[in-house]
């Protein structure tokens, strides 16, 4: 079984974290990893800095900026996410990409490179459902899943062409919009979820715009099976660059604060 | 050839949120190019409120310089002085149709966010321009031309702080408010299908100089000139001319010269990649990233191009050079001088190939350059560069 479906059989729902690879640095990227992984994190994106991250909102965007500032390339990525495997073998880890890292490296090697680090699925933000056919042989071939995005906007029919081609989980997008901590999440959660189980037995995980326990809960009591968080923790290592020991135990506070909320509602 | 694809380049590469925008875009499109009440309206604002069609005008002293006869496609006397409006007019025309009550654009020059401020206040729907930080210092009397027009101008401080980024901000807007809002995109880039909505909205600068070089000249133009920053303006003349016996050349941003570096020649000096929601030709570093760009010419001023462009380029149907600054700023002045036409720094790129290439023109031909903007919002720039010497 893989590790996605063994975490997902195991622990529902289970609390997904987001960082971007080289953030704020190579070295304390690791770190800032391991904290998020010791402080109960279940599964783990990590996203490979881009130039010109287009569906993420100023605190993600600025995570970006800062790994690509240290240096950080997709190599430094696998790496990275190599040393991750070695320190939670059976932790899932998700790369989380925009296309054009893919493309210039030549979609093959992505693939075989990102197995051979130990990552278990690839999501790839900018490449929608009629052009992911140039990704998913090799997704095949690697063994690694191919995790979909479903939005608000898609339509019932576009859903069954994408959830076709999907293996992993899925990744539902909770607002028309792009990454970003929000006040409040839209009402009709509950609903998305719905339409989406009616057409998978994939886990549905449910992430953007998730930043406090609260939120959690909501999403928990929607159905989702996996609730993901990515700028509230970016967030965190942003509040304490150059004060590593001040970043991992924010890291691990907004961890444990977070998955308090995986609790459901009706059990507190 | 599969629709939205131009060879292998084009496609539709964005978050899944955007898709329903642009499907919804292509069913509007194909809607509004079968409707008759459209095309009267579009034709009514083209002709009675902008000013087409734009003259072809033979010019007497570029062409005794150049030695073959030389004559300007005439954009800059467009309203608002570029060829942006063609397609402004074209996409709010849309949007209206879509019932969409708020516009959105990203500029360069700040002259298709003018253009974009013009037809929103013509057709009266709200407007906001995302402009890179350097470009709002760089082009700040067309900032004040978009506010006075109604226009709120948003700064975009984040990454090269140039149109790239602005291309950035105003995606990240549309993803968060496309039920309500169109993104009006300025040139034929981007995912499918806005490089084709774009380029036929332009293809009027072709469609016209066509017909009024065949009533002139009685016959066709040698050469086709027109600068590349998306490749709109250029696009749209060269369109009309694809299956004729006309050589098109498009002239990109040279900037510091291709081997400093520091330039916008994408098709000159890029290589394939995704970039903005399509494959194209693409500055891009070792690790596709893409780079940092320059060129005096803050309309040039982008790594990627449109997929149109990049397909005619691997056919070889038309050349693409690039010039650098400095022969685009002598263009700036010798077109003034000669012609009394101060073109727009972008134009003066097309003006600076045919400077160049005199020497391989025919005395008895015909050479095409497109005018894709007037230089009045180059001028301060200009002068800054040269201490205030002319
Ligand atoms: C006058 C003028 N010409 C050309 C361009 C370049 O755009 P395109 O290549 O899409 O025509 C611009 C862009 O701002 C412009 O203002």
């Amino acid at each position: 079984m893989s590790r996605i479906r063994a975490l997902f059989a195991r622990k529902n729902p289970a609390f997904i974290g987001f960082t971007v690879a080289g953030d704020p640095g190579i070295e304390a990227s690791f770190r800032a990893a391991a904290a998020m992984v010791d402080a109960g994190v279940d599964l783990l994106e990590i996203a490979l800095p881009y130039s010109d991250p287009v569906a993420d909102g100023p605190v993600i965007e600025r995570a970006h900026v800062r790994a690509l500032r240290a240096g950080t390339t997709p190599d430094d990525a696998f790496a990275l996410v190599r040393r991750v495997r070695e320190y939670a073998p059976l932790l899932p880890i998700v790369l989380f990409t925009y296309y054009n890292i893919i493309y210039h490296r030549g979609t093959d090697r992505f693939f075989a490179d990102a197995a051979a680090a130990g990552a278990d699925g690839v999501l790839v933000v900018d490449l929608p459902a009629e052009e992911s056919g140039e990704v998913a042989p090799s997704a095949l071939r690697h063994g690694i899943d191919r995790i979909a995005l479903i939005a608000p906007t898609t339509s019932a029919e576009r859903q069954h062409a994408i959830l076709r081609g999907a293996s992993g989980f899925v990744y539902l997008i909770s607002l028309e919009g792009v990454t970003g901590e929000r006040d409040r999440l839209p009402p009709n959660l509950a609903g998305l979820v719905g339409t989406v189980r009616e057409k998978t037995d994939l886990p549905i995980a449910v992430g953007f715009g998730v930043s406090r326990p609260e939120h959690v809960a909501a999403v928990v009591e929607a159905g989702a099976n996996g609730v993901i968080v990515g700028s509230a923790l970016v967030r965190a290592i942003e509040e304490h660059v150059g004060d590593e020991a001040g970043m991992q135990d924010a890291l691990r506070t907004a961890v444990r604060s977070l998955r308090g909320g995986l609790v459901p509602r009706s059990r507190t | 050839m599969i629709a939205g694809r131009y060879g292998r380049y084009g496609g539709q590469y964005v978050p899944e949120t955007l898709m329903s925008a642009l499907i919804e875009l292509e069913e509007t499109y194909a809607r509004v190019s079968a409707d008759p009440e459209f095309a009267r309206r579009l034709s009514w604002y083209l002709h009675e409120y902008a000013g087409r069609e734009t003259p072809l005008t033979y010019c007497g002293n570029l062409s005794r310089d150049l030695g073959c006869r030389v004559y300007l496609k005439r954009e800059d006397l467009l309203h608002g002085g570029a060829h942006k409006l063609n397609n402004t007019l074209g996409q709010a025309l849309m949007a209206k149709f879509m019932g969409k009550r708020r516009l959105i654009a990203e500029t360069g020059a700040g002259q298709h966010g003018v253009a974009t401020a013009i037809a929103g206040a013509a057709l009266g729907l709200p407007v906001e321009v995302y402009m890179g930080e350097v470009d709002t210092r760089r082009q700040a009397l067309n900032v004040f031309r978009m506010e006075l027009l109604g226009a709120r101008v948003v700064p975009v401080a984040s990454g090269t702080r140039t149109l790239k980024d602005a291309i950035n901000a105003a995606m990240r807007d549309w993803v968060a408010n496309l039920r309500e809002t169109h993104y009006l995109l300025g040139s034929c880039v981007g995912p499918h299908p806005f490089p084709r909505i774009v380029r036929d909205f332009q293809s009027v600068i072709g469609e016209e100089a066509r017909r009024q070089i065949l009533e002139r000249e009685g016959r066709l133009p040698d050469t086709v000139v027109a600068c590349v920053g998306g490749g709109s303006n250029a696009i749209g003349i060269f369109y009309p001319f694809v299956n004729d016996d006309v050589a098109l050349v498009g002239v990109e941003a040279g900037g510091e010269g291709l081997e400093s570096g520091r330039h916008g020649a994408s098709l000159s000096a890029g290589s394939i990649g995704v970039f903005q929601g399509a494959l194209s030709y693409l500055l891009q570093d070792g690790d596709g990233q893409a780079l940092e760009t320059h060129s005096v010419a803050a309309g040039l001023d982008h790594p990627s191009v449109g997929p149109e462009h990049a397909m005619l380029k691997d056919s070889g149907r038309v050349r693409y050079e690039a010039v650098t600054d400095a022969e685009a700023l002598h263009a700036f002045r010798h077109l003034s001088r000669t012609e009394g036409i101060i073109p727009a720094l972008e134009s003066a790129h097309a003006v600076a190939y045919a400077l160049r290439a005199a020497d391989d023109l025919d005395r008895d031909g015909i050479l095409v350059i497109n005018l894709s903007g007037r230089g009045d919002k180059d001028v301060a720039d200009v002068a800054s560069l040269h201490g205030g010497a002319a």
